[in-house]
C-alpha cells in the first residue's frame, strides 16, 4: 500500500521496522554507558565465550577448507587443529563460568527468561557440536567415543538416524549445521541481552 | 528501587551509568584469548593418537582377530545379537518397563555380520582362489548344526593358540573349513585389504565406518588400548581425550552417572542416563519458572560479591 512520502504506511515491513527501532534502539544495541554496577570479573565471561566461538569459527574453516588430512599429515595443519582443539576448551570453560555466574545472579529476573533459556539451548547445542567434533577428529579417541557413545545414541532410538559411527554424517553436522545453529542461537542471546540490558542487582 | 521498573527503564533510565565501549571489550578479549589459545596450540599441541585399523588389529592380536571373526561367523558375537538399528536381535536393546525406544525405531543400519564381515570379503578374495572358493561352499553346504559344532570346537581350541609369522595354528581337531577361512581373512586384514572390503558398498567414495568400528569392537583389543588410554566407559571414557589432554569435560555430569549404581549395573543403564540428563537440561531451561531453584541465588549471596559496589554505594544490601 503507497501513502504520501513522509507518512507511516501499515505495511509488514514498516511495522517491522518500527518494532524493532522501539525494541533494539542503536544505544541499545553498540551502548557506550552501562550501569554503574556492571564492574565485576562475572561479566567478561560471557564477552569471552564470544570471543573463543570467533577463534572457534575461524579455526574450523581453515580445517575445513584444506580438508580432513591436513590436520594429521602436515605441521601447519596439525597446528591449526591444535589452535581448533584449545579454542574449543576457552570456549566452554568460559561458558561455563558464564552460565554459573548467571544463575547466582539469578539473570532471568525482570523478564530475561527468554535469554536464559536460549542460552541454556545454546550449551547444549554446544554440547553436540563438540561432540561430532570429537567424532570427526580420524583418531583413536573418536573411534572409541564414538565406540561408547552408539550405545546410548541406540537406546534412544535415534542411532538409525544419527549414527556415531558415520564419519561423513557427523562431520557434515560437525562443520554446516551445528556451526550454524551454535551461531544463530549466539546472535538471539546477544540480541536479547541487548534488548532488555544486563539484568540489575538483586534487592 | 530498580526492581520495580521495567528492564528497558533500568537499562536506559533511572541509573547511573558509566562510559563503556562494547567493541573494545570484544577487540581485548579477542586478542587475549587467541595469545592463550596460540600459547596452548604452541606448547602442548593436540591429541591425535592413531585410530586402529582392522589391519594393525590383525597384525598385532592375530589370535583376537581370528577369535572375533569366528564368532562373527558364529553369530555370538555382539553385534550379531546386537539389536536394533543393526539388526533384529535383543541384546542390547535398552527398556524401561514397556519404554523401549530402540526397539520401536527398529533397524535402519542393516549389519549382516557373518556375511559383511567374513563371507562377502572371502569371496572376493576367493575369486582367483579356487581352494577358498570351495572352502566357502563347503561351510555354506553344512547344516546350521555342524557349523555351530565347527564353530564351538574352534573357538574352545583358539584359546591354547599359537601365532608363528602372524599366522594362527591350534590343535588338531574337526573344524571343518572355519580355521583355512578364517586364515585366509587374516591374511587379508593383516595385509589392508579387509579394511577397504569392509567399507565396500557399491560406491567409489566411502565415509561410513559402522561395520568396521562394530567388527573391531566385538574384539577385545581396542578395549585393551581404550583400557590403557582411559577411554573405556567405566574410567569416565566419555570426558576423557587420549594422553594427558583435555577431553569434553563439560560432560563430567554425564559420566558420572556411569561410575555409580544402579547406572553402571541395569542392563538399561545408557537409557537411564539419557532420560536422567534429559530431565536435569529440562530442569536448567526451565530454572526462571520453578521455585526453589530460581530462589538459590537469593540464598547463596555470592551476588553480593559480583555487585559489591551496588551495594556499598546503595547501602541497600541485606
Amino acid at each position: 500500500m503507497s501513502s504520501a512520502a513522509g507518512e507511516p504506511t501499515d505495511s509488514w515491513t514498516a511495522a517491522a521496522r518500527r518494532q524493532l527501532e522501539r525494541r533494539l534502539p542503536w544505544e541499545n544495541l553498540l551502548p557506550d554507558r552501562q550501569p554503574f554496577y556492571v564492574g565485576s570479573w562475572v561479566y567478561v565471561f560471557g564477552v569471552v565465550t564470544i570471543a573463543a566461538l570467533i577463534w572457534v569459527v575461524l579455526s574450523g574453516v581453515v580445517l575445513a577448507a584444506f580438508g580432513p588430512q591436513w590436520w594429521h599429515l602436515s605441521s601447519a595443519g596439525r597446528f591449526v587443529n591444535s589452535l581448533h582443539f584449545w579454542s574449543v576448551q576457552v570456549f566452554f570453560v568460559f561458558m561455563v563460568l558464564h552460565l554459573w555466574g548467571q544463575y547466582f545472579m539469578a539473570s532471568w529476573r525482570q523478564g530475561r527468561a527468554p535469554t536464559w533459556m536460549i542460552g541454556v539451548v545454546t550449551f547444549a547445542v554446544s554440547i553436540v557440536a563438540a561432540f561430532t567434533g570429537y567424532l570427526s577428529q580420524q583418531n583413536f579417541a573418536a573411534q572409541y567415543i564414538a565406540i561408547n557413545a552408539k550405545d546410548a545414541v541406540n537406546s534412544t532410538g535415534v542411532g538409525g538416524f544419527f549414527n556415531v559411527l558415520n564419519f561423513g554424517q557427523m562431520y557434515g553436522l560437525h562443520v554446516m549445521l551445528l556451526p550454524i545453529a551454535v551461531i544463530a542461537l549466539v546472535f538471539l542471546h546477544i540480541i536479547q541481552v541487548r534488548m532488555r540490558g544486563v539484568v540489575p542487582p538483586i534487592e | 528501587m530498580i526492581s520495580e521498573r521495567s528492564a528497558g527503564q533500568a537499562y536506559q533510565q533511572g541509573v547511573r551509568t558509566i562510559p563503556y565501549d562494547l567493541l573494545k571489550e570484544i577487540a581485548i578479549a579477542m586478542a587475549v584469548s587467541l595469545i592463550v589459545i596460540l600459547g596452548l596450540a604452541f606448547f602442548l599441541s593436540s591429541p591425535d593418537v592413531p585410530s586402529v585399523t582392522i589391519q594393525s588389529w590383525a597384525q598385532a592380536d592375530p589370535v583376537d582377530f581370528t577369535t572375533t571373526a569366528n564368532d562373527e561367523l558364529a553369530g555370538t558375537s555382539v553385534t550379531a545379537s546386537y539389536g536394533p538399528p543393526y539388526n533384529q536381535g535383543t541384546g542390547s536393546v535398552q527398556s524401561i518397563g514397556p519404554i523401549s525406544p530402540q526397539s520401536w525405531a527398529g533397524v535402519h543400519l542393516n549389519v549382516d555380520q557373518p556375511n559383511d564381515f567374513v563371507i562377502n570379503p572371502l569371496k572376493q578374495a576367493a575369486s582367483n582362489d579356487t581352494q577358498l572358493a570351495g572352502e566357502i561352499s563347503t561351510y555354506q553346504a553344512a547344516s546350521a548344526d555342524q557349523q555351530t559344532k565347527w564353530h564351538d570346537a574352534y573357538a574352545t581350541a583358539l584359546k591354547d593358540a599359537k601365532v608363528a609369522n602372524g599366522a594362527v595354528t591350534v590343535a588338531d581337531g574337526d573344524y571343518g573349513p572355519v580355521p583355512a577361512m578364517l586364515a585366509r581373512l587374516a591374511q587379508l586384514a593383516q595385509t589392508g585389504a579387509l579394511d577397504g572390503l569392509l567399507l565396500s558398498s557399491n560406491h567409489f567414495y566411502q565415509t561410513d565406518y559402522t561395520k568396521p568400528l562394530l567388527f573391531i569392537n566385538d574384539g577385545g583389543y581396542i578395549v585393551g588400548l581404550a583400557h590403557d588410554q582411559h577411554l573405556t566407559g567405566n574410567q569416565w571414557g566419555m570426558m576423557n581425550e587420549t594422553g594427558l589432554y583435555p577431553g569434553q569435560t563439560w560432560l563430567w555430569l554425564y559420566t558420572l552417572w556411569y561410575q555409580l549404581p544402579p547406572f553402571n549395573q541395569v542392563s538399561y543403564g545408557d537409557l537411564l542416563v539419557v532420560l536422567v540428563m534429559g530431565l536435569l537440561t529440562a530442569l536448567l531451561f526451565l530454572v526462571p519458572l520453578i521455585p526453589g531453584l530460581r530462589d538459590i541465588p537469593r540464598w547463596i549471596p555470592i551476588y553480593r560479591l559480583i555487585w559489591r559496589r551496588y551495594y556499598a554505594e546503595t547501602k541497600a544490601g541485606r
